[in-house]
């Protein structure tokens, strides 16, 4: 649906993306992850038509963005980072103008306003003015708008930036439900967003692509070696050297402060190879301590994308 | 035109449920009342003691309404127009450069000709509705006193013409700047330069003064007023309104390129 080849974007002498290709297949979600001026809303604005790349291509549904840019930007609804959005007009006015523009026919507006005000709960909001709406009732507005031709294509900046935790919640609950058949690029620097949301990760930084991957098997591969947590009662340090001498076990480190009443808890770094969780436990329990607590570590995307953005 | 006409209404709402268009029209029409109101007094004034002054009866031109009230009328209402427009086209791209409600235009599948002409008509119908209601102060002339309907008639279409290049103007000076002030102080100080250009005349030599008279904005309003309808002047402002209708497409699509 969405194919990018080698694109590039020059502003004046700085360059904000080298080389980025990647393809969205129809009716997938994909999250676009990376740090603030890695580049994630300059890919947006090209893939928007908004600006053209300095090199590279990218087409949307088959259509070029530089030469057949009214036929892609037909097909795609945008969501810009900041809801830039006119406050002068109601809701509902608003989105009778866009749904114009974006040439839905004029006997079908109505229909189709209404229907993306009730999909985006805004129903009730209609007649205010959009500069009196709260911050994630314009949110959803800006989602409205996106959603008005029905586009095949949605691209969505950053759609939860600067919501309360309820409204967060709220919209990518909406992005999920609206997604439908349709193909979405999300962006965000949120990680627990993109595992929510989307099926298929991008991670850029600096103008690049540092990984492209499933958001399940990119939390597998960068999972080096297993790691479990477990607080055991007991006292510290003969814990310690009892934990060591297990096979298996590479290396023992103490978590948390071991001030809580003699428990101490330790994180054990482990031979992927060898399971040795049924060994931990027999250890413990001969030696007459108690086993509070055993679980595994897992790399969260945080973690992953704090490894791959810091890794040069 | 379907988006042509879209983005005309959305403008032509904007300028109506903000004060903008009533503060800009009610200030037009006091002052050129005020004025108007200064130039019949006098006119009354002189036909009076025309009537007991016999030298001052031999003064035609001073006693003809249409030259010494609707001549000099129509010069006002151009000048506070210049005063006005720039007043009408600050927000136009500026204000949609400064909250990014511009991405999302641009974004649309619309072209940069469509929104520009759209804007355009849109600041153009708020320039007829203050003009049309301009038209109480020659209508009581005609009411009055006797005045050649011919002049008026080709002196509206001059206002109308030299409307369209200011208004035409301004949304240049407006695509260049996401500052509404300095969109504004570009159009007024230009348009104005341009207003002044003929008192240079004299300065200059021949040949050059004789170019600054063809360019100088003024000029051809002269002859509308008179109620002369000269091709030459309507090219004039036709050009003008068309060429920085063509450079603010142009300055539309540069913002593209750098980003």
């Amino acid at each position: 649906m969405i194919e990018v080849e080698n694109l590039t974007k020059f502003y004046g002498n700085f360059q904000a993306l080298k080389g980025i290709s990647f393809t969205v297949e129809k009716g997938e979600i994909l999250g676009f992850l990376g740090p603030n001026g890695a580049g994630k809303t300059t890919t947006m604005r090209i893939l928007t038509c908004y600006f053209p790349a300095t090199a590279g291509r990218a087409r949307v549904a088959g259509f070029d963005v530089f030469e057949d840019a009214i036929e892609v930007r037909k097909r795609i609804g945008y969501l810009p980072e900041n809801v830039p959005l006119y406050r002068d007009m109601t809701a509902e006015e608003y989105l009778r103008f866009v749904a114009g523009i974006k040439g839905v026919p004029s006997r079908e507006i109505t229909k189709r306003v209404e229907r993306v005000m009730d999909d985006c709960g805004i129903t009730h909001m209609r007649k205010k003015l959009i500069g009196e709406l709260s911050k994630g009732y314009r949110q959803r507005v800006g989602l409205a708008q996106a959603l008005v031709n029905d586009p095949e294509v949605l691209i969505l900046d950053e759609p939860t930036i600067g919501l309360d935790p309820k409204q967060i919640i709220d919209i990518r609950r909406l992005i999920r439900d609206l997604a439908g058949r349709r193909t979405v690029i999300l962006s965000t620097h949120i990680l627990p967003e993109v595992s929510m949301t989307c099926q298929r990760v991008i991670i850029i930084n600096d103008g690049r692509l540092v990984a492209m991957d499933t958001t399940k098997n990119l939390t597998a591969r960068l999972q080096g070696n297993y790691r479990l947590i477990v607080k055991v009662e007991g006292p510290r340090e003969a814990v310690i050297e009892t934990l060591k001498k297990i096979k298996g076990i590479e290396s023992v480190e103490p978590a948390g402060d071991g001030k809580n009443g003699g428990v101490t808890e330790l994180v054990l770094n482990m031979d992927k190879r060898m399971d040795v969780r049924r060994d931990i436990p027999v250890a413990i329990v001969n030696n007459g301590w108690g086993l509070l607590e055993m679980k595994p570590i897992e790399m969260s995307l945080e973690d992953i994308f704090v490894k791959l953005v810091t890794k040069e | 035109m379907r988006n042509i006409l879209l983005v005309f209404k959305k403008e032509v709402k904007s300028y109506f449920s903000s004060p903008v268009a009533y503060v800009v029209i009610a200030m037009f029409l006091i002052i050129t009342g005020y004025l108007f109101y200064g130039l019949f007094a006098y006119f009354s004034t002189i036909s009076f003691q025309a009537q007991i002054d016999p030298a001052l009866a031999r003064q035609a031109r001073l006693l003809n309404i249409t030259e010494s009230v609707i001549r000099p009328l129509f010069g006002i209402i151009s000048m506070i127009i210049l005063i006005m427009t720039p007043l009408l086209t600050m927000r136009l791209f500026s204000e949609e450069k400064k909250t990014g409600t511009i991405e999302l235009l641009l974004t649309y599948p619309i072209t940069d000709l469509q929104v520009i002409v759209g804007k355009f008509f849109a600041c153009m119908f708020v320039l007829l509705v203050m003009l049309v209601l301009s038209f109480i102060f020659p209508g009581l002339v005609i009411y009055f006193g006797e005045p050649e309907i011919g002049p008026i008639v080709s002196g509206y279409m001059g206002l109308i013409l030299l409307g369209a290049s200011f208004v035409s103007f301004g949304i240049f000076a407006s695509s260049l700047t996401e500052n509404q002030i300095i969109a504004a102080t570009i159009s007024f100080g230009v348009l104005f330069l341009f207003w002044m250009l003929g008192l240079s005349i004299p300065f200059v030599g021949p040949a050059l003064g004789k170019f600054i008279d063809y360019i100088s904005i003024t000029h051809h309003l002269e002859s509308f007023a008179k109620g002369v309808i000269d091709t030459e002047d309507i090219i004039y402002y036709t050009v003008f309104t068309l060429l920085f209708l063509f450079l603010t497409l142009r300055t539309l699509e540069s913002h593209r390129w750098r980003g």
